[in-house]
């Protein structure tokens, strides 16, 4: 295989920022639905929750 | 006897439903069949040059057009949608918009980000460097992602909420303006770009080629989805956050000031009344009145 090197680059810049950016989403979400009350969350709504 | 089921809190603590988790599994069975297809599956693109006999073509290099050209097309798709949320944002003025364009506009710079890392990265050794200050495609593409980084920029400056989204809205839809070019700059300006025309029809791809590139605009276009989802629901909670904190703090300091105080405050209290002066009202025709 030719251009290894950019190869992996290429895909691991790309697969890297978005896992990065993905987690941050989802680490700041958490900290933030702690702050809210349920009735600000309509996404739970579909978890069976009485209280969602 | 069935046990009610019960939400944790680290479940519920979270942006995450059962479809949003659902669209996360697929997205990611989907990359991984995506890089499956891309690095083993597919081969280079190697070519005959008809009179001399030569090999020539991307080789391997190809294999980065299978993330590069999709990362492009969602950026597009992202970039329309924070437009078309932008003009929600002015005719509606309703939060849901306002979210959305946000949201959209950040996912699609990230996304844009990469189309100009991964097309830089893939340029290296099919031009033999890595930009060129003169492209039209890759300076069109540079002017969208600067523009778009200044919408973000002006997200975060403070003052009136609704006179930032609404200014924000305007820039939107100005940056918004450079997507056409972007797009058609190979052709409009063809002598001016390094860039490739359409990677279809360039490329003549086919088969499976042509299938793991159709597979790469549904798997980013998942993640888009997956990532517009998130990122709309923080956005969402941030606004929520926010207006909640100011309900407590405002709760909290009727429950700290004395009835007294509060009187005074308006005006209408025994000591405000006591302290009261004919002689002010010429300045000041409603003090002291109750």
């Amino acid at each position: 295989m030719t251009h290894v090197g950019y190869l992996i680059a290429g895909w691991g810049i790309t697969m890297g920022t978005l896992a990065f950016y993905a987690v941050r989403l989802v680490r700041r979400g958490r900290e933030l639905s702690g702050r809210v009350p349920d009735a600000h969350r309509r996404w739970l709504e579909d978890q069976g929750s009485d209280d969602a | 006897m069935a046990e009610e089921p019960t939400i944790t809190a680290s479940t519920r603590d979270t942006t995450g439903s059962r479809g949003s988790r659902l669209l996360g599994v697929a997205t990611l069975v989907g990359l991984a069949v995506l890089g499956v297809l891309a690095f083993v599956l597919t081969d280079p693109d190697v070519r005959i040059h008809p009179s001399t006999g030569d090999e020539f073509g991307q080789f391997d290099a190809v294999r980065m057009l299978y993330v590069h050209v999709p990362l492009a097309a969602m950026t597009y798709l992202a970039y329309g949608l924070c437009a078309v949320a932008s003009l929600g944002v002015l005719i509606r003025r309703t939060p849901w918009w306002d979210v959305t364009a946000h949201a959209a506009a950040e996912v699609g710079t990230v996304f844009c980000g990469l189309v100009l890392v991964t097309g830089s990265i893939w340029g290296r050794p099919v031009w033999n460097t890595w930009w060129e200050w003169g492209d039209v495609r890759l300076m069109t593409t540079l002017v969208l992602f600067l523009m778009f980084a200044g919408y973000l920029a002006l997200r975060r400056t403070t003052g009136d909420p609704r006179t930032v989204s609404r200014r924000a809205a305007v820039v939107a839809l100005i940056a918004v303006l450079d997507l056409p070019l972007v797009n058609r700059s190979v052709e409009w300006w063809e002598n001016r770009t390094l860039h490739q025309q359409s990677t279809l029809g360039e490329l003549k791809i086919e088969d499976l080629t042509l299938f793991t590139l159709m597979l790469g605009f549904l798997v980013l276009g998942m993640v888009l989805a997956w990532l517009l989802l998130h990122r709309f629901r923080v956005g969402w909670l941030e606004r929520a956050a926010l207006d909640h904190s100011v309900a407590a703090a405002i709760a909290e300091r009727r429950g700290e000031t004395p009835d007294e105080e509060l009187r005074r405050a308006v005006g209408d209290s025994p000591a405000a009344r006591e302290g009261f002066d004919e002689n002010d009202r010429d300045g000041d025709p409603e003090a002291g009145r109750p």
